[in-house]
């Protein structure tokens, strides 16, 4: 079972996204899929429709009371299965402190898992927490959605270093360009130059298109209601680009 | 997995709808809508489904089910489907893969594994076909998500004659979503849907005219204590005429290994049922009838021999010390030579008028009705039962007790065979015997005869690699390394042998002990009280 989480610091730069697509990707390709919504806003499980409850809360999975596999949904689609998110989840930073071995919780919740799934999808809310120090230690690949923008390399270059400081295993981590809007010549450059210059940027970018915001209003995933569109393309393309650097 | 196999489902509920076609009727599509939003494929997918299994049905008996799926036109997919008792379900593309073929040609993956490890050395065989023409129904809630799926499939028989089947309705849980499944299943029933047990393989297979588990190798013959022993002893023998017969075809286009050795089964019961139990038959019929079975149960011989030898060649070239493996390459090269010539010359035997006279007239003189078979008379099937039991019991016993460790291995090969006529005895009759106290006796003789058969055949195999070396040396078909290898084999079958040689004291004193004695006339007890009753 790989581990896959979509995690920026900041919020809008296309997280949950590029989460949904991925995943319904891994399924199309026969992958067991799972994705764990962890945000509190459940834009994810939105998308997918279920609805954004879990029993128990947040507190019931990360106490154990509840198990991961009892909560978890199927979608629409093979292959694909939603752990929903939950507006208590917004609480998870206090139930994790208070756990044991509490930056690596996470991780052994997901341990039984590993039987029914290839492919666990996290999608992160935006923050620096325990949180999300949890989901980089369960991760196997970091996938850094980023806006092509200075400050934005500064942060990846952040978290890079972060996970590079780590004792035992540590994640690859991978940034995309997310958002770019070839209109803007900063947005060319500096897409150009750093995939020049920086192998943990993936060549795949995803463009900055209506069809993409459309998404939470068909309540799918690109690929089901825009199959030949551009950005169906793009994330198949940065699907395949994952694939290969988190081979089963 | 493709959406070919998707509404194979193991562990669902099934219904099934007498008059219902390959589409949803208006009255169950109206009761699911009181309470989900239901939209139905428009098109039917058409699937050609060919359920597979060994000739003894060993993956039904083992609560598994294959099934090769295929979608038709170029694009067409084709798919092995193995469903369990449990719910689990393994998908394999079936590639170009044609039937009969052994669980090892499968692809490669945990279908075949599983497949393999019930079918062992039996070849995979249509057992039904059907067209399924599948459409989905998916219930949606308010949020418009799919919340539970029902398959609606409309199987025709491609049998000759096949009977009609009625349409299946499978609803399938959506995980998390358990309750709106359990309510389409009450809203099925609602609408005129009967919830079935029936699998969908047992349909197709009734529609067909078969029933499963039609074949199984077994002694299964249904006797009544008290019945004249003549009419047990044709019902026994009938039996195996039907066994023997039921694996030609098998042993006629090479299948697998075992329609010859479940022919040549049949045949010894038959020469055991003549040897001890023909005196019940007219007189001329023994007489007549144990020469043409003898004819047939050597003509069988070689090719037997040779299958022994190709099916225990790989563990045992595994085990080769100073030899390499591949050293045998010739070995196994000439036993594929002297196999195609056996088969040919088995073939033609199979293909004979002389066959065809002994097995038909056998049916014919098993089958002559009541009146014509002489004054009645003579043992009922249970003192018959007993007697003869009784009789092969003290054979083994006389025999084994006369053998000591200077005897030759000849006095253990007749022991060997006066065992097979005990447990032929002993499985003629088991439908009269009490079940705990027949297992207990058999299975004192079969630890006997395991010994016994190790002994024998690693010196049936010992024997037959020499006389292979001296005809493959005769035809220089044998260089050094292959010689030195199948001398390696030799050896290890000369150790194998003195091992069975050395527990045989034990085993048999196991077998000839006060209690084994005293189950044995605990079983043939039964017998006598019949007897004594009809008397």
């Amino acid at each position: 079972m790989r581990v896959i989480a979509t995690y920026n610091i900041k919020g809008g730069v296309g997280k949950t996204t590029a989460a949904v697509n991925l995943a319904y990707l891994a399924a199309q390709d026969g992958l067991r899929t799972l994705l764990w919504d962890l945000d509190p806003q459940a834009a994810a499980t939105y998308m997918f429709r279920v609805r954004p409850r879990v029993k128990g809360g947040g507190k019931a999975l990360i106490r154990g009371t509840r198990s991961l596999d009892e909560a978890i949904k199927g979608t629409d689609f093979d292959q694909l299965d939603i752990l929903p998110g939950d507006f208590t989840y917004r609480n998870m930073d206090l139930l994790l402190d208070g756990a044991k071995n509490r930056v690596r919780r996470l991780s052994r919740l997901l341990g039984p898992l590993a039987a029914d799934y290839d492919v666990v999808i996290l999608d992160c809310p935006p923050s620096v927490s325990l949180v999300s120090e949890n989901v980089l230690h369960a991760a196997d690949l970091i996938l850094v959605p980023i806006i092509p923008a200075t400050l934005s390399l500064r942060t990846f270059d952040q978290l890079t270093g972060f996970v590079a400081a780590f004792d035992g295993p540590r994640p690859d981590v991978l940034a995309f360009f997310s958002m770019v809007d070839r209109r803007k010549r900063l947005h060319r450059e500096i897409a150009e130059r750093l995939h020049r210059e920086r192998p943990d940027i993936a060549a795949a970018t995803i463009p900055a298109l209506a069809v993409i915001e459309r998404m939470a209003a068909e309540r799918a995933p690109l690929p089901v209601f825009a199959p030949r569109s551009p950005a169906a393309r793009c994330y198949r393309d940065l699907w395949d680009e994952v694939r290969k650097r988190a081979p089963e | 997995m493709g959406d070919t196999v998707r509404f194979v489902e193991a562990g669902a509920r099934e219904y099934v709808l007498a008059d219902s076609g390959a589409q949803l009727p208006e009255r169950v599509h109206d009761e699911l809508a009181t309470a989900f939003s239901v939209e139905e494929d428009r098109r039917a997918s058409r699937l050609g489904r060919t359920w597979l299994d060994t000739f003894d049905w060993r993956l039904y008996r083992a609560g598994l089910t294959l099934q090769h799926v295929s979608t038709p036109g170029p694009r067409g997919t084709r798919e092995l489907v193995l469903t369990d008792r449990g719910g689990q379900r393994l998908t394999a593309p079936a590639g170009l893969a044609r039937w009969p073929s052994l669980a090892g040609a499968l692809p490669p993956g945990p279908l075949r594994d599983r497949v393999a490890a019930v079918a062992g050395l039996r070849a995979l065989l249509p057992t039904v076909s059907v067209i399924s023409q599948v459409r989905e129904v998916r219930l949606r809630n308010a949020d418009d998500k799919t919340v539970a799926r029902i398959f609606l499939d409309a199987m025709s028989s491609r049998a000759l004659g096949g009977a009609p089947i009625a349409a299946r309705l499978t609803v399938t849980e959506v995980r998390g979503y358990a309750a709106p499944a359990r309510r389409a299943g009450r809203l099925l029933a609602a609408a005129g849907a009967a919830l079935t047990r029936q699998p969908a393989l047992d349909a197709a297979l009734s529609a067909a005219g078969r029933f499963p588990l039609d074949y199984t190798g077994k002694v299964n013959v249904a006797l009544r204590p008290a019945m004249p022993g003549g009419e047990a002893v044709r019902a026994i023998l009938l039996e195996q005429l039907d066994n023997l017969e039921a694996n030609v075809d098998g042993v006629l286009h090479d299948m697998d290994t075992e329609f010859l050795h479940d022919l040549r089964i049949a045949v010894r019961r038959t020469r055991s049922g003549l040897k001890l139990l023909g005196e019940v038959l007219p007189g001329d019929l023994t007489l007549r009838f144990a020469s043409e079975f003898r004819w047939l149960g050597d003509l069988t011989t070689p090719l037997r021999d040779l299958d022994v030898h190709l099916l225990s060649l790989p563990p045992m070239a595994g085990r080769l010390v100073g030899a390499d493996p591949a050293d045998l390459q010739p070995f196994l090269a000439y036993l594929g030579r002297r196999r195609s010539t056996e088969r040919r010359r088995l073939n033609r035997a199979l293909r004979s008028a002389r066959f065809a006279a002994t097995v038909g007239d056998w049916r014919k003189a098993l089958l002559v009705p009541p009146g014509n078979r002489g004054a009645p008379g003579g043992p009922a099937a249970a003192e018959l039962a007993a007697d003869r039991t009784r009789r092969a019991h003290a054979r083994v016993i006389k025999l084994g007790s006369a053998i000591t460790g200077s005897s030759p291995p000849q006095s253990l090969h007749t022991l060997r065979k006066r065992g097979k006529e005990l447990r032929y005895v002993l499985e003629f009759f088991a439908s009269l015997h009490d079940p705990p106290a027949y297992r207990a006796v058999l299975g004192d003789l079969k630890r006997l005869q395991d010994c016994l058969g190790d002994f024998q055949d690693s010196q049936v195999q010992r024997e037959e690699i020499q006389s292979l070396a001296a005809a493959m040396l005769a035809q220089h078909a044998a260089p050094a390394p292959t010689l030195l290898a199948m001398g390696e084999l030799a050896a290890q079958l000369a150790v194998h042998q003195g091992q069975a040689r050395a527990e045989f004291a034990a085993r048999f004193a196991g077998f000839a002990s006060p209690e084994g004695r005293r189950r044995m006339a605990a079983l043939t007890a039964r017998g006598d009280r019949v007897s004594r009753g009809s008397a």
